[in-house]
């Protein structure tokens, strides 16, 4: 073609790959090195040791607290948000009235929709103070206001040990819930009326319209969903930072991988064990991501 | 009517709207009951989302003493002296301006960058496209915390800790997997034949993109933009790692100050000002902008 093709893309994409190079790609790569050092930050050389980051990492018990914490993470929030969102979104679209030749979906369902999506736009360390507040220890917080009207002394949330893990999942889900709705909406929406109108014809009653057609049709989003909410899983770093008492307490109860590392590369300067546990991490995401994508393979079905 | 539309098939003339699913055939009263019952349902959690938020409000028009002898009652008189304190103290005007800096500019950077590598990975075929490519979308898969440590020391050595521009950067860095993986997508999908035109009429490539390409692409350049504005806007991780001192904060650092901050202890209407206060704009922005918001922020998981 005309001259002028190849300096036009060298211009277009020096300075992404160079601020990506620097920023991203160089960072990532010498985390793997970084984790095989003892490098406290103040030595100008870091020295090699090898796997022995690992060997202490395996040997911490506040890093296989964390992985627990995750995996309850890993196996309840997406089954809980999922089961939500789902509920709701049948609900929204399935169970409307039969104004405007009969297609709507519930009346008021944009309205829902708007209200349930609000908690994805504020941060989540708005979040976490905003619900620090709802669960205060004594009866000035929300939650103990309520059980204090049906006389149930107040509970502590976020102090109780066996609690407060709880209690933070169910921060995650009651701002992630809005956003499946939403995604599991369009899904619904997309699926051909003829489908429905056919199940409904054979006789198809509520439940098995939900199990027998729309949960098989909206696979794909699901598995997506299942993916982004594991993800979300193996964070969860700014609500246990911000909600939770002493940052991933009460004595550890609800310390998660994130916090760790961040912990121990900027309270304790060190650099080497954070990076092992990144590496840890970063393992870990991996195989959950792979293993969801091969467990929950199926045959797509067109439409 | 529903009944009558159920038992008719699908007429074969104009299409009708098949966005939703149709009623099934029930019997009507079953189904005013059914629909009731889902309205119960979706009404509980609109009630779950609201209360946290409304409550923080009348918490704030409220005085200390209200607070903790009638948490859930309204407040006796609509007083905003603690929107003031919130003012003064929590500096929350402040650290929002900041914040307003920072994911001003580093929005922009992000969709120019972006787009350009998108557009060019997207539209020209040249030896290593495809390596820079999977480079750039690769980044979607690791987690952030592994690359924490080494992120910090190449921002340190840069001289570019705790400055605005380090920030700017890095947020530039770590969206441009997204952005670039949605807007090549996104260019893939457009006509040819306009940008031809262009340069046979003896347009630049460059002109051709600016001039030609970015107003054919604005839907998904609108989508990302409220995507990356949003994500900027509420990170927390990224300023606290690298913008430690107090008088450059972004808002979410402030925020989440005003749990550790002890002067809250004697003055709880003020606090909850200030976390109304950095509410406010989210609420006014998410009202005006909805409908983008929803599609741009679940834009990544719909095919």
């Amino acid at each position: 073609m005309r001259q002028g093709r190849y300096p036009f893309i060298i211009g277009f994409l020096v300075v992404p790959v160079v601020l990506y190079a620097v920023f991203v790609i160089g960072p990532y790569a010498q985390a793997f090195y970084i984790a095989t050092t003892n490098w406290r930050g103040v030595s100008a050389h870091p020295k090699f040791i090898g796997f022995e980051n690992f060997t202490r990492l395996f040997q911490d018990p506040v890093f296989w607290k964390a992985i627990s914490h995750h995996l309850f993470l890993l196996l309840a929030l997406p089954v809980i948000t999922l089961t939500i969102a789902l509920f709701l979104a049948f609900l929204l679209n399935v169970a409307g009235g039969s104004r405007s030749g009969g297609m709507s979906g519930i009346w008021g369902s944009k309205f829902y929709k708007i209200v349930y999506f609000f908690p994805q736009v504020l941060a989540v360390a708005l979040i976490g103070v905003l619900f620090q507040a709802m669960y205060r220890p004594d009866s000035a917080g929300v939650l103990n206001g309520l059980l204090d009207l049906i006389g149930i002394s107040p509970v502590g949330w976020l102090t109780q040990p066996n609690l407060a893990l709880w209690s933070i999942l169910a921060v995650m889900v009651w701002q992630a819930v809005g956003f499946y709705v939403v995604l599991f909406s369009a899904g619904m929406a997309a699926i051909p009326a003829e489908i429905y109108e056919s199940a409904a014809l054979d006789g198809c009653g509520r439940f098995r319209l939900f199990f027998g057609v729309t949960l098989p049709l909206l696979w794909d989003s699901l598995q997506v969903a299942w993916v982004y909410l594991g993800i979300a899983a193996f964070d969860a770093f700014v609500l246990v930072q911000v909600l939770s008492v002493d940052r991933g307490g009460p004595d550890g109860s609800t310390t998660v991988i994130p916090l760790e590392i961040w912990r121990q590369a900027f309270t304790f300067s060190r650099f080497g064990y954070a990076s092992a546990m990144g590496v840890a991490l970063f393992f870990l995401t991996l195989t959950f991501a792979v293993l969801t994508l091969r467990v929950t393979r199926r045959e797509r079905i067109e439409y | 009517m529903a009944v009558t539309q159920v038992e008719t098939p699908a007429p074969a003339g104009p299409p009708p709207r098949l966005t939703r699913p149709p009623r099934p055939s029930y019997v009507p009263g079953q189904r005013n009951v059914f629909t009731g019952l889902s309205h119960v349902a979706l009404v509980v959690w609109s009630v779950t989302v609201i209360v946290p938020i409304v409550w923080t409000f009348m918490s704030s028009f409220k005085t200390n003493t209200e607070i903790f002898n009638e948490p859930l009652g309204l407040p006796g008189a609509f007083r905003l002296d603690a929107w003031g304190r919130a003012w003064d103290k929590a500096r929350i005007p402040e650290y929002m301006l900041n914040t307003v800096i920072v994911v001003g500019l580093s929005t922009a950077g992000t969709m120019l960058f972006g787009s350009m590598a998108a557009y060019v990975l997207a539209r020209y075929k040249f030896p290593g496209n495809r390596l820079i490519y999977f480079m750039f979308v690769s980044g979607m898969v690791f987690p952030v915390f592994l690359a924490l440590v080494p992120l910090f020391l190449v921002v340190r050595q840069l001289g570019l800790l705790d400055t605005y521009l380090g920030l700017i950067l890095v947020y530039i860095a770590y969206s441009l997997p997204f952005t670039i993986f949605f807007m090549a997508a996104f260019f893939r999908t457009l006509s040819t034949s306009v940008a031809e035109a262009a340069m046979i009429d003896g347009a630049s490539h460059t002109r051709t993109f600016f001039q030609i390409m970015v107003p054919m692409a604005k839907p998904g350049l609108i989508s990302i933009t409220i995507f990356n504005v949003l994500g900027q806007w509420n990170q927390y991780l990224l300023p606290i790692v690298l913008l430690p001192s107090q008088d450059k904060w972004v808002i979410t650092q402030g925020i989440a100050n005003i749990n550790t901050n002890a002067g809250y202890e004697v003055d709880w209407p003020s606090m909850f000002a200030a976390l109304s206060m950095a509410i406010v704009p989210m609420i006014v922005v998410y009202i005006i902008f909805q409908r983008q918001i929803q599609s741009g922020l679940t834009a990544g998981a719909v095919k």
